[in-house]
Formats: structure tokens, sequence, C-alpha cells
């Protein structure tokens, strides 16, 4: 393994390189000049959660402190993490730029997100925590045959990482790229090496504490925004409505839900999506492993969708902020000699970054720079407990349980996971660079669906359905999986605009509605079909104890580890 | 699969225990009421922004609000606020009630609401 000190070492001398690259770019026109604030304030949140990797990679022994940080991680610490997963770039930048293009419908998006999380608590959330271990696939294979549900699972969670991983990424390039007058690429090397240095070295322990951090840190950072730009309407949000409903080209139109209208199908099909791709987000039910029982488990959803409900809010009125305080100011046009409104993607940076200019519209440099430390910040945490939840599904679900067959120390385990680490971040920044030109937020709604038609279908049924054979989850999470996919592929948002193709094959960007439904009519088909053989037979006499633990925690993991 | 596996007796004591049945049928009816009760509020909202626009574009009074905003800051607070009502019910009662089933277990180790209940054989 590579000395910490060293790598830390190279951590720095790869900042500083950054930093004497953007040098010359200063005096170019069409670049920010260098921002101090803010490279100050990112070196001193990049310093800090070297020191907590440090910290961490100390107490990082076993599996149990690489995956799910010994358990110990209390229900207040956990909310504050899963809000800070939620919380990612995607969400803030992505979301305000949507209020900020279309108004209204980035409501309809953070409602989406905001929604699955009742639905966790009430269905999933202590049973979660009573039956797994490290990953949800210990829930789904706790009865049905090891193998095939490993696998499936493990396929689910890579290609969810794999889409979630590309918004981030894409938001961090663009974000340094304004931010630091840097080449994208070199920005998104620099995300994948600071994520993999995190995750490598501190396992989940330092993944969450970067998290909490970060949340606290962007939370702060919003609310002060929100409020900044309340205050210059008299502390009141109709005054802002009024101002941007006149100054933004859509006028009225901001107001009520509609490019989504256009496409009713897609609109419930999103929603759906959305609310249940959040009970499959692998990263997310990962969390659940971290904390100590069931009691915490349920304090740490409650927590996290408070802090959601109230960020989302406060993205909505940054949102609608910078329509009035961006749009209309030619500063932060990328032509200013244009004129009018400035659309989103007209503007400095690209279209994910209406929340940044907003920034230095209300506070300055000083807040300017702030904002961007922090959704860069934002950034790093997300990617780091989406890497650690890839690099889990391939050395606990993969290497340590398929492959091995279980025969496996602790030891090697967390060693091929540390190397898991390291090939997705090269993967990420691979994956970075080729989708540059996406919208982020769309991304991350692709990376529901395919959450909500395969994860969750088959986690759900097993924990609550006595019925359901490795047969049925198996068909019916890899249909969920493939026809998800497909679909995502043929749509417009990938079809045409990535691939470049006239016109999307399937025309809507959202399959979930099709192809969620579709994997729970797979699950049941095969499972009754294959009800009366020897194997099923054994899963269902099986299932009592299963439920019983569910129900109880009798017997769930972690229960005597500290 | 790691953690203890229960044998075939302690299935069948927990099945007969009183206090797990009362468990069971009070939880499984709030959460399931609570599940229902929040895709009918989501649901409800999207359904009706994908397909009576008219509704929820309808100016509330002078403008600039429409009616969709009281309906999508309701969603949002209903959310938080059947979250917080399942917790309290649950860290308290439902929790004494699995501690009770835990107490009468005669095997394992469990915590429960924080605490370490150990029992012997």
């Amino acid at each position: 393994m590579i000395p910490f000190r060293i790598l830390l070492g190279a951590v720095f001398t790869l900042i500083a390189g950054a930093a004497h690259a953007a040098g010359p770019d200063l005096g170019q026109a069409d670049k920010q000049p260098l921002n101090v604030v803010a490279i100050v304030l990112f070196l001193i949140f990049v310093g800090m959660t070297l020191v907590i990797t440090y910290w961490a990679a100390r107490r990082t022994k076993s599996t149990a402190d690489f995956y799910a940080a010994g358990g110990g991680i209390t229900g207040l610490q956990n909310g504050l993490a899963i809000a800070g997963d939620f919380m990612s770039a995607a969400s803030f930048l992505g979301i305000a730029a949507l209020v900020y293009s279309n108004g209204y419908d980035g409501l309809i998006y953070s409602i989406g997100f905001l929604v699955g999380w009742p639905i966790v608590m009430f269905l999933m959330a202590e049973r979660l925590r009573n039956l797994g271990k490290y990953t949800f696939a210990d829930v789904v294979s706790y009865r049905l045959q090891a193998t095939p549900m490993r696998i499936l699972s493990a396929s689910g969670t890579l290609v969810v990482v794999a889409f979630y991983l590309i918004a981030q990424m894409v938001g961090a390039g663009q974000l340094i790229k304004l931010l630091f007058g840097l080449d994208y690429l070199y920005a998104v090397v620099l995300v994948g090496v600071l994520m993999v240095c995190y995750v490598t070295f501190g396992g989940m322990l330092a993944t969450t504490w970067v998290q909490i951090i970060k949340a606290v840190m962007l939370l702060g950072g919003a609310t002060f925004m929100a409020g900044a730009v309340l205050s210059q309407f008299g502390w009141s949000p109709l005054a802002l409505f009024a101002k941007a409903v006149e100054v933004h080209p859509k006028h009225a139109a901001i107001m009520a839900p509609g490019a989504f209208v256009s496409d009713s199908i897609g609109t419930v099909s999103l929603g759906l999506a959305l609310m249940f791709g959040t009970a499959g987000l692998p990263h997310i039910l990962m969390r659940f492993f971290t904390v100590r029982d069931a009691r915490a488990a349920r304090k740490s959803v409650f927590y996290a969708t408070g802090l959601i409900g109230y960020f989302y809010i406060l993205t909505f009125i940054i949102g609608f902020g910078a329509i009035v305080l961006v749009g209309t100011n030619m500063d932060y046009a990328a032509n200013p000699a244009a004129g009018g409104f400035t659309a989103a993607a007209a503007l400095k940076g690209g279209g994910n970054m209406p929340a940044i200019h907003l920034a230095r519209a209300v506070g300055g440099d000083a807040l300017f720079g702030f904002i961007s430390a922090v959704a860069f910040a934002t950034i790093l945490a997300v990617v780091s407990g989406l890497t650690l939840s890839g690099a889990s599904a391939i050395s606990h679900d993969l290497y340590a349980s398929v492959i091995r067959r279980g025969r496996v120390s602790d030891g090697s385990e967390v060693r091929v996971s540390k190397w898991a680490t390291v090939a997705l971040g090269v993967v990420a920044i691979l994956l970075g660079a080729a989708f540059e030109k996406v919208n982020v937020a769309f991304m991350v709604g692709l990376a529901f669906a395919i959450a909500a038609s395969c994860n969750f279908p088959v986690l759900l049924l097993s924990m609550y359905w006595k019925g359901l054979t490795t047969k049925g989850a198996a068909v019916g999470g890899w249909l969920g999986l493939i026809v998800a996919f497909t679909l995502t592929v043929l749509s417009p948002s990938i079809w045409r605009d990535v691939l470049g193709f006239p016109a999307g094959i399937f025309p809507y960007n959202a399959p979930a509605i099709f192809s969620m439904p579709l994997a729970f009519i797979a699950c049941y088909v095969v499972s009754v079909m294959d009800k009366s053989s020897d194997q099923a037979r054994i899963e269902a006499a099986r299932f009592e104890a299963q439920y019983l633990r569910s129900q109880t925690g009798i017997g769930a993991e972690g229960a005597t580890a500290h | 699969m790691g953690g203890i596996d229960m044998d075939a007796i302690e299935v069948a004591r927990i099945r007969n225990d009183p206090a797990f049945l009362e468990l069971e049928r009070k939880r499984s009816n709030f959460s399931w009421s609570l599940t229902i009760l929040m895709l009918v509020i989501y649901l409800g909202f999207i359904f009706l922004v994908a397909f009576d626009h008219a509704i929820v574009a309808k100016q509330i009074g002078e403008g600039p609000l429409t009616l969709a905003f009281p309906l999508g800051l309701g969603v949002i607070v209903a959310a938080v606020v059947l979250t917080g009502i399942y917790v309290a019910r649950a860290n308290s009662e439902f929790d004494r009630l699995t501690a009770e089933v835990v107490g009468h277990s005669r095997r394992s180790t469990v915590t429960v609401g924080g605490r370490l209940v150990e029992t012997l054989r």
C-alpha cells in the first residue's frame, strides 16, 4: 500500500500545480480572475478532509470499519451524511439551474427527490438495518442464492454509481473551469485523485465525516444566500417572484409547471423514478449499516428528510434570485454584447452556474469564493460516497462472496476494495471527460430510474414477500436493469443529445413508468412459476427466520461489536 | 450470511409471543397507512401537474403565485411531518414492544433503543 504521507504530498503538489497553472489565465477577458478567497477556502477544506482521512485511516482496519465505519455513527451524524449525499452538486447547481431556466419545474424535481424518504422510513430503514451488514446485497441474498443475487445487486450498484458519478464529475469540471480558469479535464482529474485518497485510506469513516462537514457548510451557505436574496426584496418572496416574472423571457409561465406538462407520461415516469429510486440507491442504502440499530436508522431518516426538504426550499429561492440578479446582469453573460436576459446556457461557465454567479451578485467575492469552495466540496463528498459504494459491490459482493465463496480474510477483502476504488477513480475521470456537455440534473434522473427498476423491486420483495425465489428475483431484477438502461440509451437525452442521432427512438427521458412495473411483474410471475422447485421450497422455509429478525433485530449484525 | 440465525424453536416462540403479534399488527397497519397516504399525496400532485395543467396554473388572487406553490410546498411539509410521526411512535411504542420480545428471547444479544440487552439461554 502507498504510504499515506506520500499520497498527501502528491495531492498538495497537484493542487499547488493547479493554482500555478491558473496564473497565466489571469489576463484573459473571457476567464474569471483568480479568486483568492475561493482557493484559500478550498485548500482549507481539502486540508481538513485530509486530516480527517488520516485520523480515520488509523481507525480503519477491518472490513466492518472500511464498509460501515465500525457501526458507530449516530443517528444525527448519519442523517447529516444522508442529507449530504442528496445535497449533491446535481441538486444544488442543477436544480437552481432548472429553476433559473424553467421556474417552477425545478421544484418538481426537488419534491420527487424528497418523497422517497418517507417510503424508505416506513417500509425499509429498520428492516435494512436489522438484516444487512455492509451492502444491500447482504439483505437480498439473506435467504436467496448468494451468487446470482450478488451479481445482480453488484451490477445494479455499479450502473447506478456510474450514472451518478457522471453527473458529479461534469459539475466538478465546469465549476473548477470557472473558478480556477483550468482545463475541464484537469479539474476532473483533481476530483478523482482526492476522492480515491479519502476512500482508500479513510473508508466509510472518512467518507461520512467529509460528507457531514460539507453538509453543514452547504446548509449554512445556502441559508445565507437565500437570506441575502430575500433581504433585497424586503423579505417578501412575493416581491421576488413578481420581479422574476417581469424579467424572465417566459414571464408568468415560470410560476407554473411548464416544460414537463408537454410530456405527461414523462412527468409521471420521472416522478416514480425519483420517489422509488431513493429506496434503491446503493450509496444511500449502505449508510443504514453505519448506525448501531434500527432506532438510530429511523432517527437518521427523519433528520435527513427535514434537512433535505429545507435545502430544496432554499434552492428554489436561490434559483428565482438568480433569475432576477444574474439573468439581467450582463457581467455574467458569456457574450455581454447580446444584451437582454441571459439564458442558462449562455452564462459564463455554462448552464449549471446560476447559483455560483448569484453568490457573487449578493455577497461579492467572499461569498462567491465560499459557495464555489462548498460546491466543489459537495462534489468531492458525494463522489467519495458513490465510489465507496461501487468499490464495496466489487470487493464485498463480487470478490468475497461470488469469486471466493465467502472464504476470504478481512485483510484481502479490504485490499481488493482499495484497488477497486482506484479503478473506479480512473473510470470516473474517463466518464467525466466523455459527458462534458450534458445537463447534470438529467443524469441523476437516469440513475434514479435504474435504481427504481432493478435494486428497489428486488430489495423490497425479498424483505416482504415470502414467495420470492432466486429465479424470480434474478429475472425481474435483470429485466428492470436492462430495460431501464436500454430505454435510457434510446431516449432523446442520450440517443439524440449525446450520440448525435436525429431523434430519440424511445420518446421519453424517464423510463421508470415502464421498467419498474415490468421488474415487479417479472419477479412475481417467474417466482410463482418456480414455486414448486426444491430450491424455492428451501427459500420459502427460510423466510420466517429472516422476517422475525427484520422485525425484532434479534441476531442483527453489529449488535455486540462495540 | 452474517449474524446469528434463529433456530426453529426460537422462530416458533417469537411467532407465538403476544408482544410480537401486537408489534407486528400495529407496525404493519401504521407503516402501510402512512405509505399509502404519502403515495396518494405525491402521486396526486404529480398527476395534477402532468394531466391537469389548468388547475395548477390557476393564479391565487392577483398573482404572481399559482396554485402549484401551496401544493408543492404542502407535499414537502407532508413528507417531513409524516416521517416525524412515524419516528415518534416507532421509537417509543414499537421499541418498547420490541424490547419485550427480545426480553422473552432466550438467546442472542441485541441492542434495542440504544441499550445492549443481553439474555442468556
